[in-house]
């Protein structure tokens, strides 16, 4: 089980062109030009609202609230990623766990709660299937503010809203292979297709948070 | 800081996706440690997971999974943010030494050079390498990917400099021979896909002995 587990890691080629002539280019609409209209909330709760009462006031509500709608989402992705139904949720309990002991660590300003309750995932994933130790970049500091700026907030959080959409309204072939990669299933070479990803706004919104976190350690 | 060597989409996407193995998840977490511009793109290809999350199939969960894992709460204790740990190595890498550089315990390979080999799981290798200042490292070419992180000093290929927090990326194809700076020692991390082999330097036996 193990080899064909590992068989499933890529092996690494490096590409030295950014985008080489075979990259299929992925037309996601995340281009600065585009109005943003879709409103953070939508019919969805304000997930990081949430989170925040979670993590100021441990609060098993709203716990209840996100596991509600993320369990079962967080065991979906472990099953497509090839774990069976009882690992999967053994493995999704653990994740809503981590993200109540860990929910300090959590930073509106560079993620959505479903990208971090992601990140949790795919480590859980990497631990479970590959028995491997999924090494971490190192925390940034955290500035002496304790809130983040609320309009960086909901910039980011608006900006994943919509990429959430964007990657609905993919060509299913696309989109099918945009998620075979995070579901574990893709050769280095076909992932090396997708980089064309156009993540124009939230990456620049992303390295905004890393320049002001940098800036308010000096 | 002022970084010059980066890497590629393709693999900051496979390690956002969870798809590298061990020790090239290490060199890139070492990397973004240091590096904020590698760090957006890794962030926001995390963000494409999460937009998978939202999109993604939803499993049911048992009925009592709620309530068991409420139960579990009572057990936790919560994690305080982490406090930055400065040093040479960046956090990742101290996590495998258990401590900075003067916590690693070097193996003398030849000529002046000292590596120290980091356990990972054996699809790829890591270790930390000790380039004398002014010391070519051997000249060897390899199967597959290897990468090349500087931690400390500087040094050299064909083509260009590579200071801390740079990157050198080589695939099998390329013989290469790096050369440590002058003016200091230089400390590298090194990841490879398969064993490297040096050219005319140790017989096989010893390359086997010291794993190099
Ligand atoms: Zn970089």
């Amino acid at each position: 089980m193990l080899t064909e587990i590992q068989s499933r890691e890529s092996s690494i080629r490096p590409t030295r062109n950014r985008v080489g002539s075979e990259s299929i280019v992925l037309n996601i609409a995340m281009d600065k030009q585009r109005p943003i209209q879709k409103t953070l909330s939508g019919s969805d709760p304000d997930w990081v609202a949430l989170m925040q009462r979670v993590r100021d006031h441990q609060d098993r509500a709203a716990f209840s609230d996100l596991f509600t709608h993320f369990a079962p989402r967080i065991k979906g992705f472990l099953i497509k990623s090839g774990a069976d139904a009882t690992m999967a949720e053994e493995c999704a309990q653990d994740v809503m766990t981590t993200l109540w002991r860990k929910a300090d660590q959590f930073d509106p300003t560079r993620a959505s709660v479903a990208t971090w309750i992601f990140t949790i995932a795919r480590n859980r994933r990497i631990d479970m299937l590959r028995r491997q130790n999924r090494p971490e970049p190192e925390e940034l500091p955290w500035g002496p503010e304790p809130e983040p700026d609320q309009a960086d907030v909901i910039a980011l959080q608006q900006d994943s809203v919509l990429l959430t959409e964007a990657l609905k309204t993919l060509p299913a072939q696309q989109r099918d292979l945009i998620e075979k990669a995070y579901f574990g299933d893709l050769t280095q070479s076909e992932i090396a297709s997708l980089t064309g990803l156009p993540l124009g706004t939230i990456k620049s919104r992303i390295r905004l948070a890393l320049d002001r976190l940098r800036h308010l350690m000096k | 800081m002022n970084i010059k060597h980066h890497l590629q989409d393709d693999t900051l996407l496979a390690y956002a996706a969870g798809n590298l193995p061990e020790a090239f998840n290490l060199i890139v977490a070492a990397h973004v440690s240091l590096c904020d511009e590698c760090r957006a793109v890794v962030e926001s290809y995390d963000s494409i997971g999460g937009a998978i999350i939202d999109n993604t199939e939803v499993a049911d969960v048992s009925a009592d999974s709620l309530a068991q894992t409420l139960a579990r709460l009572d057990t936790v204790t919560r994690e305080p943010r982490s406090t930055p740990r400065p040093g040479t190595l960046p956090a990742p890498v101290q996590n495998y030494i258990g401590g900075d550089l003067d916590a690693v315990r070097w193996r003398p390979v030849g000529m002046g050079v000292k590596q120290a080999i980091l356990s990972t799981s054996d699809t790829a290798s890591a270790r930390l390498l000790m380039i004398p200042a002014g010391v070519a490292i051997p000249d060897h070419s390899h199967e597959g990917t290897e990468m090349t992180l500087v931690l400390k000093g500087a040094f050299q290929d064909e083509d260009d400099r590579f200071a801390r927090g740079d990157i050198e990326v080589a695939d099998g194809s390329v013989s290469h021979t790096p050369v440590a700076d002058i003016g200091e020692d230089c400390i590298c991390l090194a990841v490879t896909e398969a064993p490297l082999k040096f050219k005319g330097f140790l017989p096989k036996v010893v390359q086997k002995l010291v794993r190099i």
